[in-house]
Formats: structure tokens, C-alpha cells, sequence
């Protein structure tokens, strides 16, 4: 019995831990975007010549280094992108620490599957 | 440019309050607002929807440190089915005339509006079966959750898993095939198919439109569909009214969910019909 309450105490800690983690990954990217925003918009300018979009990771890299704003913005856009991610890598520590085996195979699979459709994205 | 940016807002900030409650992505709404209302390249659009979808999705994480109505299980379940599908839907992408999925996809929701329509009309909400569903108990499916408008926990059955799997893999064929969420196949798939209550269904649907949206975003992003002068300002907006949109939806009769979600669910499968059957407005 006291067992079981431990459980799931630790439980609902890991519930709480991995919501803290989320909500840091999604306001992370939202204030990210925002910042490059509020560059674009105050400025007037993208930090590209034309319409130009930067869309290769180490053009966005550099470019946010070099504080352009579409780079700026195209990172926060990315990071929003892996946040659902974030919640199924999570979602495997959840379940181990629920001794939930099945769950745990389970949610492998679908990351597992989102990792082949990343590289059929990229090569594709 | 400005005036653009506050236009996005405002359409994030609608579009968020509206996924959130009803578990859609707002990708169909998203799409005519841009091209219709604003004579933007489709191609574009679809980007902008698809950060949309995810925008709403992971908008009620911020809302919530634990989603106690969010069913984990079904969820990660069903985005074996929805991940896969995404893929083939990719795949698929120039082989397939989409004609036929418009028309199955338009079938469906056409049916699933009207089974919500009876539903409402004999009020009946949870599932209580004597046999528990045996595949649905195998995989630890059944579940529980704690209604704020009913002040009650309410516990429900899951059943004919199978028929929800099939679906949500169709659900993730329209989404890589057709760049959107598909929440609301995906509720379909719980909600009419596995007897789920609505608001488990709508906030389990909510999580998995993310997941499977984040398949054919990075593929959206890498190939240049994503305009950050769109898409930003409007995932600001959604990421704002999807928080504000999860307070209410707990509050909220899922009577009156049904109410709003059935228009729209009809609304939308008419006019999958009508692309199919390429009649234009």
C-alpha cells in the first residue's frame, strides 16, 4: 500500500517535472519569435535582400548570429516544430518510470517513426 | 507590414480559442482565410496551417503543467496509425488523384456529424458497457477524468479499437497528404468510432494533431513553404488563444462543444465533397 502511494507520488512529480519542461520548450520558441518580430517590424527589414527566406539550419544559425530578423524568426518557428517531439521523447520517460513496459515500446515506435519521416523530410 | 502582422494575430488569436475547445488544428480554416481572404499562394498557406496546427496543439501545454483529461495512452497508441499514415500520405503525394480522399474523407465527416446530431439529441455521453472491450483493456485504454462543468470525475470505456486505428491512419494519410492537422478525423476516430466522451477526445486529439504535424512540417520547412512574416505573428496569436481557449473548454458543457462542433464538422465535409466532386464556388 505504502508502495503504491509512492509511486504515485513520484508519479504525479514526473507529470509535473516533464509540464515544466514543455512549457519551458513553448515559451522558449515563442519568445524567440517574438523577438525577431519585433526586430522585423521596428526595423522594416528582413536581414535578406528580396523575399529572400533562409531555410538551410546553418543559414539560420549563422543569420540569428548575425541578429537578422527572418533568421531569428525561422529558429523560433523551428523550435516550436520539435515541441511535440519533445512530448513523445518525454512521454518514454513517463511511462519507464510507470514501469509501463508496453507503453514504453509503444511511444519508441511513433518517435521511431517521426525520425524516418525527419529523414524522408530532409532527403526528400 | 505591420498591418499584416496584427491581421495574423488576430486570425492566430480566433483560430486558437476555436482548436483548442474542439481538438481541430484550424488548418481548413486557415487555408481559405489566406488564399480567399487574402490572395496568398496556397503553397504558403499550407505552410502557415501546419505551424498553425502545431501552434494550437502545443498552445495548451503552456495552459497546463498536467492535462488530467488528455488520455496519454490512447494517444501515443493511435500515432502509430497517425505517424505512419503521414508518411504514406507524403509519399503518395503526386500518385494518388486526390480527388477520392476528398470524397472518402468528405463521406466520413458528413457521417460523423450526423452521428454527433443523434448523440445530442439522446443526451447520453459516457460509455458504460458490462463487458469491458477486450483489445481496449489489453492496451490499458479505459480511463478517467475530472469534469470541471459537471464537478464529477467521470470514468469511460474505450471500444472498437481497431475501427479508431483505421481511421487515424486515414486521418494521417489527409494530413501528409494535404498539409493539415485532421482533428477533426481524429475526434471523429474517438469520439463516433472508439465511443471516447467529447472532451477526452477533443484534448487527446489536440496532442496527437501535433505529433503527426510535426512529420510534414520539417519536410514544409525544408522545402520553403514557411513565411516567416505569416506564420510567426499568426502562431503568436494562436499560442494566446489556445491558452485561453483550454480554460474554457474545461468549464464548457461538452453539450455545447457538440453544438458548435457539429456546423463545423459538416461544413467541412461538404466542402471535401465538393472539391471531389470539382465543383467550384
Amino acid at each position: 500500500m505504502a508502495q503504491n502511494k509512492s509511486t504515485a507520488n513520484e508519479m504525479a512529480q514526473v507529470e509535473t517535472v516533464i509540464g515544466r519542461i514543455l512549457q519551458v520548450g513553448v515559451i522558449f520558441s515563442a519568445i524567440v519569435m517574438l523577438i525577431g518580430l519585433v526586430m522585423f517590424l521596428t526595423t522594416g527589414f528582413s536581414g535578406y535582400a528580396g523575399s529572400y527566406v533562409p531555410r538551410r539550419m546553418g543559414q539560420i544559425l549563422v543569420g540569428t548570429w548575425q541578429l537578422r530578423p527572418y533568421a531569428i524568426m525561422m529558429l523560433g518557428v523551428y523550435c516550436l516544430i520539435l515541441t511535440p517531439v519533445l512530448r513523445v521523447v518525454v512521454s518514454i520517460y513517463a511511462f519507464y518510470k510507470e514501469r509501463d513496459h508496453l507503453y514504453v515500446a509503444i511511444t519508441t515506435l511513433v518517435l521511431f517513426i517521426l525520425l524516418v519521416a525527419l529523414v524522408i523530410g530532409i532527403n526528400g | 507590414m505591420i498591418q499584416t502582422a496584427l491581421i495574423m494575430l488576430a486570425v492566430g488569436v480566433f483560430a486558437g480559442i476555436a482548436g483548442s475547445i474542439l481538438g481541430i488544428g484550424g488548418g481548413m480554416i486557415i487555408t481559405p482565410i489566406l488564399t480567399l481572404g487574402m490572395g496568398l499562394n496556397i503553397k504558403y498557406a499550407i505552410g502557415a496551417s501546419i505551424i498553425a496546427v502545431i501552434a494550437t496543439s502545443s498552445g495548451s501545454t503552456i495552459a497546463y503543467l498536467r492535462d488530467n483529461v488528455l488520455n496519454l495512452r490512447v494517444a501515443m497508441f493511435l500515432e502509430i496509425a497517425t505517424t505512419t499514415g503521414a508518411i504514406v500520405g507524403a509519399l503518395l503525394t503526386g500518385v494518388l488523384d486526390p480527388k477520392y480522399l476528398y470524397l472518402l474523407f468528405g463521406c466520413l465527416l458528413v457521417f460523423s456529424g450526423w452521428n454527433m446530431y443523434r448523440k445530442l439529441r439522446r443526451g447520453s455521453e459516457v460509455l458504460q458497457r458490462v463487458e469491458p472491450d477486450k483489445i481496449a483493456s489489453k492496451l490499458k485504454l479505459n480511463g478517467s477524468y475530472f469534469d470541471k462543468a459537471e464537478m464529477k470525475t467521470i470514468d469511460y470505456q474505450v471500444e472498437n479499437v481497431p475501427a479508431g486505428f483505421s481511421v487515424m491512419f486515414g486521418a494521417g494519410v489527409a494530413s501528409g497528404l494535404l498539409g493539415i492537422g485532421s482533428g477533426a478525423f481524429k475526434v471523429m476516430a474517438m469520439d463516433t468510432f472508439m465511443k471516447m466522451p467529447l472532451k477526452p477526445s477533443s484534448s487527446t486529439s489536440n496532442l496527437m494533431m501535433g505529433v503527426t504535424a510535426a512529420a510534414s512540417a520539417t519536410v514544409y520547412f525544408f522545402n520553403g513553404a514557411i513565411l516567416p512574416g505569416i506564420a510567426v505573428p499568426m502562431a503568436l496569436g494562436i499560442l494566446v488563444g489556445a491558452v485561453i481557449g483550454s480554460r474554457i473548454m474545461q468549464i464548457l458543457p461538452a453539450r455545447w462543444i457538440r453544438i458548435v462542433f457539429i456546423p463545423i464538422i459538416l461544413y467541412i465535409g461538404l466542402q471535401m465533397l465538393f472539391k471531389g466532386l470539382g465543383v467550384h464556388f
